[in-house]
């Protein structure tokens, strides 16, 4: 065989591997663990989180002044109650959805490709999850009553009302978060311990060694490790898949047109694996860059992501035809001006602008020559983003701006302080993200050791990688 | 109470994951029971070799049957009991309704008691641990691999144990202080 005198290039078309050659166990710990334990921070994060803080200022203003005036603020009037604020809130929640499927399905389905991206994927997931819940929590109105929705004893005698869905979520959300954060702290516990055992200053070797609990690799550990590890994530599996199905009941319980169906709840599970993937990648493609990760997350993982993107955006195309199909075959005439309304009433552009984003933009995805290059994925996954919240905007809307009596029809435009709000929470995103890959290895260093031969071999040359400066 | 012996045990340290593995069956064969084996990945074949299995799965059942069991009794003694309403006409145990939650908490529960329980069988968190005093153990977490003999053993001797490592293929042989 010739293959192993022909040109890297040539090899391109066979199996592309998950993590480059000539990695052992010593090179991965020390390549991963420098970009945290290095003394220098690279002045391009500085100025990151210098952006990303104006947008949390903002964030906070227009948080503060929303308890102060209340969410009169918003757009939000009868009948569209729901604008900007749930629209936002299950769009984020979608694209959490992505890293719980990343860091459990892709383990349950013994997926290694998964290893290098799900920790900054599960870092997301909690990211947004936050991002999500300060919308619901705002929403309710006096944000310090909040509390009134969970069942505690009180004084008043009344507990809350189980049948509804909007309960259900709080239950969902709740869960959901604790889950990914338990998720997420597990599987770093064996690499706080790695950092604990690398870092230089006695502080941080202090702060490390509190976070690892004490982790020593001992057999017995992984033992139980391993195994809390596999049932995590075979508890998350069904409960990713129930959150956004929760979600999409806070619409197809309700009898407004459009939302009452019971394409909901696959419909929208779909859209948020949708969604998820192509955030992971506007994240992946610059930060792989930035911190020269190629190594580690591959084209062949750019490959994969782009094939799930493809795959899932053609479940939520799916969608979008049924609801029309249901619309017409129904025979119901609400349900037929809602459609109609969708597509050709004061909202159209949104919907056309979601079928641009949603359902053409990823057929470019068939090409391969198209998921080899780097700067077209990232186009794609960001117009995917923008489509994703189109979708969420066009069936929060659209549905509410014309139910059942044209008496109360209205225009909902939202305010700029619903802007503000929307930008501050990715940028609060972007922040904690920032703060995540600065001070925790945002790959799993244990995890990529056991893509390599069991051996201590050190490394034969001083790594070639080094953090840009 | 004194301990027995002056030190905590003997560590080895080794190359590959192969020679520790070799030497955790030797030292079983030989009659050790009282060991531990530290790796920087997690190797069930180790964990097996020197006789540890993980009961964790049945406390997660019983978290899980238990979240379950509390998800819909506090829904029915809340809906039936503690606050009847009158929803739409449907019976005050309007279960179908309550699965949801009944489902989240089960996983809730379940999810708590498989990290609760993996830290507490792991004995975590641990401030401090004899072993961390060999200098050569903080490559335990990076490419090394270790076997500790503790004195704790009954087939424990200063003198015979530490012979009896030596004749590992290992890279070190030290004392473990308390």
């Amino acid at each position: 065989m010739q293959t192993s005198k022909q040109a890297p290039g040539l090899q391109e078309t066979a199996v592309r591997p998950v993590i480059e050659p000539g990695h052992s166990l010593a090179t991965i710990t020390d390549q991963i663990s420098r970009i945290v334990l290095q003394r220098r921070t690279p002045t391009g994060w500085f100025i990151a989180v210098g952006i990303a803080s104006l947008f949390v200022m903002m964030l906070i203003t227009s948080l503060v002044y929303l308890v102060i005036r209340g969410v009169g603020l918003w757009g939000i009037n009868e009948p569209v109650a729901w604008g900007f604020d749930i629209v936002n809130f299950v769009w984020w929640i979608g694209i959490g959805h992505a890293g719980t499927l990343i860091s459990a399905v892709l383990l349950l389905l013994r997926q290694a490709w998964r290893t290098s991206i799900n920790r900054f994927a599960e870092a997301m997931t909690l990211f947004a999850v936050m991002c999500a819940g300060i919308f619901p929590l705002f929403h309710v109105g006096r944000p310090w009553l909040a509390h009134w929705l969970l069942p505690y004893p009180n004084t008043m005698g009344v507990w809350p009302q189980f049948r509804s869905p909007l309960l259900w979520d709080v239950f969902a959300v709740s869960t959901y978060a604790t889950v990914s954060a338990l998720f997420w702290y597990v599987g770093l516990i064996p690499d706080l311990a790695t950092l604990r055992d690398r870092a230089r200053s006695l502080a941080w070797k202090r702060v490390y060694g509190a976070l690892a609990l004490g982790w020593r690799g001992a057999a017995r550990h992984w033992e139980h490790y391993e195994t809390a590890y596999l049932l995590l994530a075979g508890l998350a599996t069904p409960l990713v898949v129930s959150v956004h199905t929760v979600v999409s009941f806070d619409f197809a319980v309700s009898v407004i047109p459009g939302w009452h169906a019971t394409i909901m709840p696959p419909y929208f599970v779909a859209g948020a694996i949708y969604s998820g993937f192509a955030m992971v990648m506007t994240l992946a493609i610059p930060i792989r860059k930035f911190y020269r990760l190629e190594d580690f997350i591959t084209m062949k993982h750019l490959d994969y992501m782009a094939k799930v993107i493809l795959a899932t955006g053609l479940i939520v195309c799916y969608g979008y035809a049924m609801e029309a199909f249901f619309a017409w075959y129904a025979g119901n005439q609400y349900e037929r001006f809602m459609i109609i309304n969708r597509m050709f009433g004061q909202y159209a552009w949104s919907y056309w602008c979601l079928i641009a984003c949603n359902l053409v933009t990823p057929q470019f995805l068939w090409s391969k020559r198209i998921r080899r290059s780097v700067p077209a994925l990232l186009v794609i996954c960001i117009i995917v983003n923008i489509g994703m919240w189109l979708e969420r905007f066009v069936i929060v809307v659209t549905s509410l701006a014309r139910d059942y009596l044209p008496s109360s029809w209205d225009v909902y435009v939202p305010t700029r302080w619903d802007i503000a709000l929307y930008l501050g929470t990715i940028g609060l995103f972007v922040f904690l993200l920032l703060l995540f890959i600065r001070f925790l290895p945002m790959i799993s260093i244990f995890e990529m050791r056991t893509l390599v031969p069991a051996t201590g071999e050190e490394p034969v040359k001083p790594p070639k990688v080094e953090v840009a400066p | 109470m004194k301990p027995k012996f002056p030190i905590y045990g003997y560590l080895a340290e080794f190359h590959d994951g192969e020679k520790l593995l070799d030497a955790a069956k030797r030292s079983r064969a030989a009659g050790y029971t009282v060991m531990e084996a530290y790796t920087p990945i997690p190797m069930e074949e180790v964990a097996h070799a020197i006789g540890h299995r993980s009961s964790l799965p049945w406390i997660v059942l019983c978290g899980g049957a238990l979240g379950c069991v509390v998800g819909f009794g506090m829904q029915y003694w809340i809906s039936v009991v503690g606050y009847p309403l009158n929803i739409g006409g449907r019976p005050l145990n309007s279960w179908p309704s309550f699965i949801v939650i009944t489902f989240e908490m089960t996983i809730l529960f379940a999810a708590l008691s498989a990290v609760l329980g993996m830290l507490w069988l792991n004995g975590l968190p641990q401030p401090y641990h004899p072993v961390f005093n060999v200098p050569a153990f903080e490559l335990a977490s990076r490419n090394r691999f270790f076997l500790m003999i503790l004195a704790r053993d009954p087939k424990f001797a200063m003198e015979g144990t530490r012979e009896f490592m030596q004749q590992f293929d290992a890279l070190l042989v030290a004392e473990v202080p308390h």
